[in-house]
């Protein structure tokens, strides 16, 4: 490694080429950032004043009443809790369900295990809008009285839930199963002769070594269901019974009246995946890059 | 490797090494090691999700299928009836947005496939010379892919509205008499919706092009800078080249990203006049006022198959791989 970054330096002159390419990055990476700002400026501007003077404009005053107004009047609190009641529970169920899935096909040799794979690949490529039709008739077919509010699948957390696990189990087993694979046969093979369980095999043994790719999976899936726009769009009738992201377009027309209050909202909506991302990029970024990796 | 394995411990051929032999070799190793117990156990492991999956994916996308030659209300399972090849009739011939969401679709592909998907490349063969701040830029390249398509919508309606949008401050044509109005006019709004999608879409590509590049021998770039080539032909004749399986999922997601953008056009005008895409015409035939089932499922079944050309030969290529490992 050494040796080759002395040969680069040697080679190439390095200063003025590397001044020129920050100078470069850091522009593209100002643009690609001044959106985003561009939506804090607004938010952080009362609306009288951006309307009188309009948003292009030197600030008089910037607060945070935007914010507070566009989190208080909307009451988003309970929306971010219908968020947490379905992006949790999805999470842990599609992780718990995929991974058991990859153990299967990874460390045993069925007959199945190949037809099993490409089916749950091939169901994660589809585009959502494939299934919906038949999936909303579904879902107001399906009599749960006492289970849900609705007494049916359609309208409530539930039936999220289950779309977001079948979905999503799908990416999640190919990822995990290509992990599973790469963990030394020995392991599994001198407990199974000793006599193990197939559930200690899969639990004790197998589950504690992918923990690496389970924690960069479930930061992936909190963030992708956290971020899902369509399922409850269509899935989810009541306005209250919305999580967060999809609310969002209902709260626009309804309480967020200026676009001072709109980027207000949608920057507190952005606020959760932005923790994430900033303390799990590493993990974010390893679950998108260990399912392209194999391939 | 396997059968010497197989012969000298046959215990441990219900598990077999890596990458695995095929099963018809070794059917004595489940049924010698694995009790009752553990075959239940492993049958509603496997069980359980697939069963899951395949009737919330499986069985509705061949339902799609099925209901696209019927016409149904919805209200009764005896009033479906079959139409043939009606609904397809009618959406090819009489429906004026059909046409347009098909080009819109492709439109969608080739712009993220020729601008963001280059540019992503372009940053990630920048960022991988270990410079320093290296992680800053990404976290700024990257920010976009981890917002939901709802707030790229809201926040990028923010920087194009005709009379509070940066753009139209920017330029002076906030003033009535000189809008421009980047969200309603069919000829324009597409291409507004294309330079958010392209925003996230580059620092997606970025990352899987990090990856890839990590995988690459730094021992060929040494060989290369030592046969004299420049950095440019060092990157066409040795890194790119070695860069295939990355280029292929690239393409295979940058394909499903356009057939399934759907949430960004949602929030930014519902797919009115300009940007009908396929998904937008499903999702308002179900949340519309008219709900047409075998009509809306026919619209899908074009997606299907469109989607279908991309993902068998992509499955194909990765389980021909899977076996032969």
């Amino acid at each position: 490694m050494s040796s080759v970054s002395a040969l680069a330096k040697q080679r190439t002159p390095i200063r003025p080429g590397r001044i020129l390419l920050h100078v470069f990055l850091a522009t593209m990476a100002l643009a690609w950032l001044a959106p985003l700002l561009w939506a804090v400026y607004a938010a952080l501007r009362p609306y009288g004043e951006t309307s009188e003077k309009g948003y292009v404009s030197w600030p008089d005053k910037l607060t945070f009443e935007n914010f507070t107004n566009a989190f208080t009047q909307s009451d988003m609190t309970h929306y971010f809790g219908n968020t947490m009641l379905i992006a949790i529970p999805a999470v842990l169920v599609t992780l718990f369900l995929s991974s058991m899935v990859a153990f299967y096909v990874s460390r045993f040799d069925f007959r199945i295990n190949l037809f099993l794979l490409l089916v749950f690949t091939a169901g994660n490529l589809l585009p959502q809008q494939v299934i919906i039709t038949p999936l909303y008739r579904l879902y107001l077919l399906i009599d749960i009285p006492g289970i849900t509010m609705s007494g049916k699948l359609y309208d409530s957390a539930l039936g999220l839930v289950l779309i977001h696990v079948a979905f999503q189990s799908g990416f999640c087993a190919f990822v995990l199963s290509n992990y599973m694979k790469m963990l030394p046969h020995e392991l599994t093979e001198a407990a199974l002769v000793d006599g193990a369980s197939v559930w200690r095999l899969y639990w004790q043994i197998t589950l504690p070594l992918c923990k690496p790719a389970m924690a960069a999976l479930g930061t992936l899936l909190s963030i992708w269901i956290y971020n899902d726009f369509f399922w409850a769009l269509v899935l989810i009738s009541t306005g209250e019974n919305m999580p967060i992201t999809s609310a969002l377009n209902n709260l626009s027309g309804q309480y967020f009246t200026d676009p001072n209050l709109i980027a207000a909202g949608a920057l507190i909506t952005a606020v959760p995946v932005l923790i994430v991302y900033f303390l799990l990029q590493r993990q974010f970024v390893s679950g998108l890059t260990l399912g392209a990796n194999k391939g | 490797m396997t059968t010497d394995i197989t012969k000298e411990t046959p215990e441990a051929a219900a598990v077999p090494p890596s990458g695995a032999s095929p099963a018809k070799k070794v059917p004595q190793g489940h049924r010698r090691l694995l009790t009752r117990r553990d075959r239940l156990t492993l049958g509603l492991m496997a069980g359980l999700p697939t069963f899951l999956h395949i009737a919330l994916v499986w069985v509705t996308a061949f339902a799609s299928i099925a209901l696209a030659f019927t016409t149904w209300d919805g209200i009764g399972f005896d009033s479906i009836k079959w139409v043939g090849l009606d609904n397809f009739r009618e959406l090819f011939t009489n429906n004026p947005q059909f046409w347009p969401a098909v080009q819109h679709n492709v439109i969608w592909f080739v712009v993220l496939i020729l601008i963001p998907t280059p540019l992503g490349l372009f940053l990630a063969v920048q960022l991988d010379k270990k410079i320093r701040f290296s992680r800053v830029y990404q976290t700024a390249f990257f920010l976009p892919v981890v917002l939901s398509m709802a707030v790229i919508g809201f926040v990028w309606q923010l920087v194009y509205n005709p009379d509070t949008g940066l753009i139209n401050s920017l330029i002076g044509a906030n003033e009535p008499g000189k809008y421009i109005d980047w969200i309603g006019d069919p000829d324009l709004n597409l291409w507004a919706i294309l330079i958010a999608a392209s925003w996230r879409h580059a620092g997606y590509m970025m990352i899987l092009y990090l990856a890839g590049l990590k995988g690459v021998d730094p021992a060929l770039r040494e060989a290369s800078a030592l046969d004299g080539a420049g950095e440019w032909q060092t990157f066409k004749n040795v890194i790119f080249p070695t860069l295939r399986p990355t280029n292929t999922i690239v393409l295979v997601v940058t394909i499903i990203e356009a057939l399934r953008a759907f949430d960004l056009v949602f929030v930014f005008n519902k797919g009115a006049e300009g940007t009908e895409l396929l998904s937008i015409l499903v999702t308002n035939n179900i949340i519309g006022e008219s709900s047409r089932i075998g009509y809306g499922s026919a619209i899908a079944v074009v997606l299907l198959l469109i989607s279908l050309v991309v993902i068998i030969p992509y499955l194909v290529a990765t389980f021909r791989k899977e076996r032969r490992a």
